[in-house]
């Protein structure tokens, strides 16, 4: 054991009240054991009930942009993490709309085509871009059958520490993994959406049984965009 | 005593060595600055990794972690200023620094009340 494990250990056992001389408490909190990293048991996963999606309303856009530092006021070469998607079914007449946003393939095809493996899939199921490695080819893009991921054009600047990106790179719907990283379990859009009062969008892992999105998901059923193209989406509707 | 404060260079000879800004007080680096000035690039190539792909956060080599004790007093920045922390020594190395192009270059809270400017 390193010496600092060992010293956050005995701060942690003796109640944080008798602190070696010269060993301040900022430095015991520095020393806090890394979190655990992606469960490979969980599926992380949104539900969106297109019954409860309320028409012109677009609080998740809103809030996905504020946590992630997008663009506020967005122009056309935005980036853009959700789109509100018009549908009506002609011979109904039924309209509705809905969130649309990278739907996290089990088998995604962004990861398919991406020639540097920046595009990839984390254990838990996240599909994301690493942006490290990008070089922004916008494969992917191409690839993706819901136009889920953006090219950043432009530099930026006064990024969120927790959600780094730039220019030159290629980004989508991260599911939030800073805060799932972080042990929360909602989403800004899905916490947008029960502020704005329609509890649309419901936040879970698909894996566990006991989850609300399981429960909801096996009772109630739910249908993936495009289920005919079989890539096993993580991002579930209702009322289609 | 104030002509030698004053100019942004320090030591002898021919090449202006590049004066450090102080760490926060009351902070204690993860690795003793001789390590650190020869290894945290790779230290935090390796950790980055292990976050990005593997989600592992909060482990000792972090960016966050340098840029939390490292911002400037007079900008709030690790790399806006020439005097900055990061800069100075990038500057004198004529090493190009990449990583504020997408990561915040500023603490948490400075970031959130200098967004955008």
């Amino acid at each position: 054991m390193s010496r600092r494990g060992f010293l956050g250990m005995a701060a942690a056992a003796l109640g944080g009240v008798m602190l070696a001389p010269g060993i301040r408490l900022i430095e015991v909190a520095q020393a806090a054991a890394p979190s655990a990293g992606a469960n490979p048991a969980a599926r992380w996963g949104l539900l969106i009930d297109v019954n409860q999606c309320a028409e012109g309303c677009n609080a998740c856009v809103k809030a996905c942009n504020a946590e992630n530092g997008l663009d506020p006021a967005p122009t056309r070469t935005s980036a853009q993490w959700i789109r509100i998607v018009q549908v009506k079914e002609t011979k109904t007449n039924r309209a509705a709309q809905l969130p649309v946003m990278c739907q996290h393939c089990a088998e995604p095809p962004c990861v398919d085509v991406c020639p540097t493996g920046a595009s990839f899939k984390r254990a838990d199921g996240i599909v994301l871009v690493d942006r490290h490695s990008c070089i922004g080819c916008r494969y992917c893009m191409m690839a993706c059958p819901y136009k889920a991921r953006s090219f950043v054009h432009e530099n930026l600047s006064d990024q969120k520490p927790d959600v780094p990106r730039g220019k030159g790179c290629v980004e989508s719907c991260t599911l939030c993994v800073h805060r799932i990283d972080r042990g929360e379990r909602v989403t800004a859009c899905a916490e947008a959406c029960a502020r704005a009062g329609h509890h649309a969008i419901l936040f879970g892992d698909l894996n566990d049984p006991d989850s609300e999105i399981a429960r909801r998901v096996r009772e109630i059923g739910s249908t993936a965009l495009r289920a005919d193209l079989k890539l096993r989406t993580a991002v579930r509707y209702l009322g289609l | 005593m104030v002509f030698v404060a004053l100019p942004a260079v320090a030591g002898e000879g021919r090449t202006p060595h590049p004066v450090i800004e102080k760490a926060r007080a009351g902070t204690q680096c993860v690795e003793p600055p001789e390590v650190m000035r020869r290894q945290h690039m790779s230290f935090l190539k390796h950790q980055r990794d292990d976050t990005v792909h593997g989600g592992i956060r909060g482990a000792k080599h972090s960016l966050k972690g340098c840029v939390d004790c490292h911002a400037g007093e007079q900008t709030g920045s690790v790399a806006r200023a020439p005097g900055d922390f990061c800069s100075s020594c990038h500057q004198y190395a004529a090493v190009k620094i990449d990583c504020f192009e997408c990561h915040a270059s500023k603490p948490e809270k400075l970031a959130q009340k200098g967004a955008g400017r």
